[in-house]
């Protein structure tokens, strides 16, 4: 698990990759967003990147893990878990084992619980910062890392982060390289036990597929084209709020933690 | 003076040819080994030069002519020099018939001058222009040098200058024609060429005496089992030897580059540049010396040579900067057949560019344009557009089409392919189903058992998914018992009948027929289980499939059923196995190299100059290629109708009416389509 001492490369960037879902016919697959996260590593100048999954191993995973070692690596670490184990212990046992400078992965799962939750807790677990919805890293110096992070309609918001950091990508980050049959059948998944913790809540839980919604109508009262076409491209996007800059750390946690007691997240 | 030199210059011609044959035996040996059978290979050879070779060279009357005067003027006179002039037996007859052989060769090279003067764009030029030249300075020399050995000169005429000078014009005709033979003039086509018909990596697509066609078109099997083979071509001397035997022998004629649809339309690809670079790989070297057309560029009109350079074990594509061949050259091509099916030396081009786009797409993933998503969506959803492979019946909710599940076994399977998901083919479908029903075929469909072919994977070269669907669709065909399968799709049709035979587990056979629809409405017509309604007062055309017509040699059934019709054929200029492709083969929109102009715009070009009404095609692709065509101004445009469509409209009686129940079949069809 410890990384090679002998040549420390400039960067050493571990991504999270997950067994994905083809939305259509359920197939196994690369989770769409996390080859996005491979392929954002890949395209990291001097980065050493190195694929981590922790789950199960079987015959279906294993070939959906060979979907990102198609994008060209040599091996893929693999923490073997039962099914429905918290895969998060494991996980931050991993990185706080190999200390990597950058974790990058997807949003969410494509199949299991997909809450999303995972890189916030890995965060508050390992204590390092975490930007979310991430479209580039545009370059990484001196511990520094400048990212570049996806709004809603193209905007993109620019931001300076400290390393180690995790990070998740967003759609906008550049489409994955297609996966080669040649590496995938010749990458190596180096399998490791590791802690184990049974996630005894979703033991409990009943799983039934989704049944698909009809679709609301999206009635748009538009005016003029550019408004059409304003509402055609809108992501969600969060109305209210308000813009704190150029204030304390300490002032800023304190709007946060006021605004999360009005919204009662917090009591 | 002469009879001391003559026997010299022959017999040293003869030991520096075998000293060059040596070498150029060793140039081939670097590709990879495969097997050929030595001795029935070299007895086959005269019978491949003289009826399948011929054949082709036969398509062009006075070139015919003036090869077998030359090429069989030359190896009468070598043969007769050498027993006249190397072993000095010039009695009787013999020097006489050296006279007459060297006098035919010198004819012939007349003509082959004549050539010269004024060569087409596809003739390659630098040393093939001396070529006429030097087939005279032999058969000339020799012709002299004969003279006085048959008494009809006296034996010292002319004095030493003049035996001095036409040992020189000798020695001449014999570098080019002799040792030029093996060290890589324009006569190495000879050499390589002879060996080539001896060891080709496809003896089968040579006729036989039992009146075999011979052909041979399905794309060989990669071996995935062994993960010690190489996936697809990254070197020259990843080609089989007979691979690279074959490519030495081109002589450059430039047939294949005439009918080349990419080259036409001006993408960077020219199959005699091609396969001309393949030679330069696997001697090492760089492209300068190339002498004919190079690879059109949409930027800069022609791309330059001598900017390519390879060796024998070095990559063909580089991964950066240039090395042999870029690889949109390979990623251009339609794989429509055109360029082997006129070459005279019998290559092998189509096999070479997907071996390469092997490597391309399966080593480095790095197939161009939307072939990337293309193979994704065959991989998760058995069809290259990413529909609901649930929803492969939606089409036919209506026609309560029999299921090979719900039946299990009928007269015909009814292969549908992934025009079910393309409205403008569920036309031709249902009209196809229409016709059958108009027979009373006993039909049934597999339904959403049935996957796509992968014909399209295995073109840009991912021969692990091609293998995938193969398999899975051959473990689906063989749980229902049908006596043959029809399919309106000449690619799925190829696939299914040439080859899917190589993957079928051991002891199971493909042991029934497959045909395009328009064989089998032939076959039903000529039964008369069809009826038709008297002709149609229409002037149509009609577009040979690559994959139908030069793929499986079907030019004729489809102008059966035309003439069945009574509609009046007019051909166009190039039709048959000269057909031009639409386009839209071989990944080719897929991948969608840019050039100067569209294929199909081409191919629609063809079908104005014969004032055609309708152009009549049998292929859910050329249907598309050609209806994507804007006809230029003030022009109609011309309807495009599959062949299946046709005969619908002309069947006379309409089949008694579906009942529009929506039974088990029906519903399963429909259903829900998450979106």
């Amino acid at each position: 698990m410890q990384p090679e001492s002998a040549m420390t490369p400039a960067l050493e960037v571990t991504v999270l990759v997950s067994i994905g879902r083809h939305p259509l016919t359920g197939r196994v697959r690369r989770a769409d967003q996390d080859a996005r996260g491979v392929e954002l590593a890949r395209s990291l100048a001097d980065a050493e990147v190195r694929l981590l999954h922790a789950g199960e191993c079987n015959e279906s995973s294993e070939a959906a893990l060979r979907g990102y070692l198609g994008m060209g690596f040599s091996e893929l670490a693999l923490i073997e878990q039962p099914e429905g184990a918290d895969v998060l212990p494991a996980l931050s046992e991993a990185l706080d084992a190999t200390s990597p400078h950058l974790v990058i992965t997807g949003e969410r799962a494509e199949r299991g619980e997909g809450s999303g939750l995972l890189p916030y807790l890995l965060a508050e677990r390992l204590g390092w910062p975490l930007v979310s919805g991430l479209a580039a890293v545009e370059s990484v110096e001196d511990g520094m890392a400048t990212l570049l992070q996806a709004l809603p309609r193209g905007q993109r918001r620019r931001l300076k982060i400290r390393l180690p950091a995790i990070v998740t990508v967003d759609d906008a980050a550049p489409t994955p390289r297609q996966s080669a049959y040649g590496p995938a059948r010749r990458g190596t998944l180096e399998t490791s036990a590791g802690e184990v913790c049974n996630d005894d809540e979703w033991a409990t839980w009943q799983v039934q597929p989704a049944r698909p919604r009809p679709k609301r109508l999206k009635i748009v009262k538009a005016a003029s084209a550019r408004d059409r076409f304003k509402a055609a491209a809108a992501k969600a996007e969060g109305t209210g709020g308000q813009v704190l800059t150029d204030v304390t750390p300490t002032q800023g946690a304190e709007a946060i933690l006021t605004l999360l007691r009005d919204e009662e997240v917090l009591r | 003076m002469l009879d001391i030199l003559l026997p010299i210059l022959i017999f040293s011609a003869l030991a520096l040819a075998a000293i060059g044959a040596v070498r150029r035996i060793r140039l081939w040996r670097q590709g990879r080994p495969s097997p050929v059978p030595v001795l029935r290979g070299l007895a086959a050879v005269p019978r491949r030069y003289l009826v399948d070779l011929h054949h082709v060279v036969a398509r062009d009357k006075v070139m015919s002519n003036t090869h077998v005067a030359t090429a069989g003027g030359f190896v009468a006179a070598m043969g007769l020099a050498i027993v006249v002039h190397g072993l000095g037996l010039a009695e009787g007859v013999l020097g006489w018939l050296l006279l007459a052989a060297s006098a035919t060769m010198f004819a012939g090279s007349l003509f082959v001058a004549q050539r010269r003067r004024n060569p087409p764009a596809r003739l390659s030029k630098g040393p093939w222009m001396r070529l006429p030249k030097s087939l005279m300075a032999f058969s000339l020399g020799i012709f002299v040098v004969t003279l006085p050995a048959v008494g009809v000169l006296p034996a010292d005429a002319g004095g030493w200058l003049v035996a001095l000078v036409l040992a020189a014009v000798v020695a001449w005709g014999l570098a080019e024609l002799v040792f030029g033979m093996t060290w890589g003039g324009p006569m190495k086509h000879a050499f390589a060429g002879a060996l080539h018909l001896a060891f080709h990596r496809r003896p089968e697509r040579f006729s036989d005496k039992r009146g075999g066609e011979g052909r041979s078109t399905g794309l060989k099997a990669l071996d995935l089992e062994d993960d010690q083979a190489p996936l697809g071509v990254e070197t020259p001397a990843d080609f089989t030897w007979n691979q690279l035997l074959g490519f030495d022998a081109c002589v450059q004629c430039g047939r294949c580059e005439a009918v080349c649809p990419a080259f036409a339309a001006g993408q960077p690809l020219n199959p005699k540049k091609l396969i001309q670079d393949m030679v330069v790989g696997m001697a090492g070297g760089s492209d300068a010396h190339y002498a004919g057309s190079p690879y059109p560029s949409p930027e800069r009109g022609d791309k330059p040579v001598g900017e390519h350079h390879g060796t024998p074990h070095g990559p063909i594509v580089a991964r950066e900067g240039t090395a042999l061949v870029d690889a949109e050259t390979l990623w251009s091509c339609t794989t429509c057949r055109a360029c082997v099916e006129e070459c005279p030396m019998m290559i092998e081009h189509v096999d070479a560019i997907v071996d390469m786009r092997r490597h391309l797409t399966l080593e480095e993933g790095a197939t161009p344009g939307k072939g990337a998503e293309v193979i994704d969506n065959l991989i998760a959803t058995d069809n290259p557009g990413g529909f609901d492979p649930g929803g492969r019946l939606n089409w036919a909710a209506d026609l309560d089409l029999p299921l090979m599940a719900d039946v299990e076994r009928a007269e015909v399977l009814l292969w549908l392919g992934d025009g079910v998901f393309d409205m403008r083919n569920q036309r031709t479908l249902r009209a196809l189903i229409k016709v059958l029903r108009a027979a009373d075929v006993d039909f049934a469909v597999l339904g959403n058992e049935e996957r796509d072919s992968g014909d399209v994977a295995r073109r840009l070269g991912d021969e692990a998914t091609f293998q995938s669907l193969a398999r899975r669709n051959i473990a689906t065909l063989s749980r229902y018992r049908f006596e043959s399968i029809v399919t309106c799709d000449p690619h799925s049709f190829h696939v299914l009948k040439n080859e899917y035979g190589a993957l079928y587990p051991q002891g199971q056979d493909a042991d029934y027929p497959v045909w395009h629809h328009s064989t089998f409405i032939n076959q039903l017509i000529e039964s008369g289980r069809l009826p038709l309604a008297p002709g149609q007062a229409q002037r149509v055309t009609y577009h040979d499939p690559c994959y139908l017509g030069r793929y499986n040699g079907e030019y004729e059934a489809p102008r059966a059923v035309l003439r069945a019709l009574g509609v009046e054929l007019v051909e166009m200029q190039r039709s048959g196995y000269r057909s031009r492709c639409c386009g839209g083969g071989g990944g080719a929109p897929i991948t969608d190299v840019p050039g100067k102009q569209r294929i199909p715009d081409m191919r629609m070009g063809d079908v104005r100059e014969t004032q055609a009404e309708q152009v009549v095609v049998g292929c859910p692709q050329c249907t598309a290629m050609l209806e994507g065509v804007v006809p230029p101004a003030g022009n109609e445009a011309t309807a495009v109708k599959d062949i299946a469509e046709m005969v619908a409209a002309a069947l006379d009686n309409t089949p008694p009416a579906t009942p529009a129940s929506h039974d088990a079949a029906a519903s399963q069809a429909t259903e829900e389509v998450l979106s």
